[in-house]
């Protein structure tokens, strides 16, 4: 399956607070950010944790300027999260 | 989650669990802890330091390293394949950029404590605390501080969270005079906090 994103693509993750188990940082969620690179690709851990065989989906580390997460600080943060939490930012 | 639950109720759960296992023939006594035991052997910072001595002298290795790390550790020997699965491993390297600019990389694992063991063996405990987890993504710069890491203003600084399968490590800058030492003997200046990110070396 192709990727849906590429290093250089604005990115915003999923805001909603999901039931269960999920791997998207909470202080992560409804960020805008810009992947850097492809992570490899891992069965979706959120499913994994409901008892599925999911298939291996892709996994971008995505860039977030601190100030956008946290509304302060100098710095950037990179988080590896699978693409079903990403969607094309505007 | 917490950092440390040797006696809570977790642990009696996971004791129940294995010993329901083991009752039903799923498990063989002590199987886990041969596991464990073959996951963690060999497991030492000894080799992360290698890896960035390595890259400091070989600067043919350093681009291979940051293209396709768990490809080029096995130039030393290294691999990541010692769990259930092989883990990718990411490397960055501090220092000036192309550009010039200073960079320097942390590392952590809010969500739980995933750390590269096979390079770095078995991880501190402050890794694995919840001060350390949720605050240096927010204040990096004051939690390296209190590491005894002050870093200039002008040093970008990136935080580097693992949630995937993914594990990290930094290449510290080279120190400075050090031209005249061997590769050996680089390596032998090499921290494990230097290779975490919390310290300079």
């Amino acid at each position: 399956m192709a990727d849906r994103f590429a290093p250089g693509d604005r990115v915003r993750t999923r805001a909603a607070d999901p039931d269960g188990h999920t791997r998207l940082p909470r202080y992560a969620r409804g960020a805008i950010g810009t992947v850097v690179e492809r992570a490899g690709a891992h069965p979706l851990a959120d499913e994994r944790a409901r008892g599925g065989a999911p298939d291996a989906h892709a996994v971008h580390h995505v860039r977030f300027a601190a100030a956008d997460l946290f509304g302060a600080g100098d710095h950037a943060v990179v988080v590896e999260l699978w693409e079903d939490y990403l969607e094309e930012a505007p | 989650m917490s950092g440390d639950h040797a006696s809570s109720t977790i642990s009696a759960q996971v004791r129940h669990v294995e010993a329901l296992l083991e009752s039903r023939g799923l498990l063989g006594a002590g199987e886990i802890d041969t596991r464990i035991d073959a996951f963690l052997a060999g497991g030492t910072p000894v080799n992360g330091a290698r890896i960035a001595a390595r890259a400091w002298t070989d600067p043919g290795f350093a681009g291979r390293l940051s293209v396709d790390a768990n490809t080029a550790i096995r130039e030393l020997g290294l691999s990541m394949a010692g769990g259930l699965q092989e883990q990718r491993l990411k490397v960055v390297a501090n220092g000036p950029d192309e550009h010039g600019v200073d960079q320097h990389h942390v590392v952590v694992c809010t969500l739980c404590s995933c750390y590269p063991i096979a390079l770095l063996g078995p991880s501190p405990s402050w890794y694995k605390s919840e001060a350390y987890r949720s605050r240096v993504v927010r204040d990096p710069r004051g939690v390296l501080r209190e590491f005894g890491l002050e870093l200039p203003a002008a040093t970008s600084l990136t935080v580097w969270d693992a949630s995937a399968e993914s594990r990290y490590l930094v290449v510290p800058r080279r120190p400075d005079g050090t031209g005249g030492l061997t590769e050996e003997e680089l390596a032998g200046l090499v921290t494990r906090n230097g290779l975490i990110g919390t310290a300079a070396v």
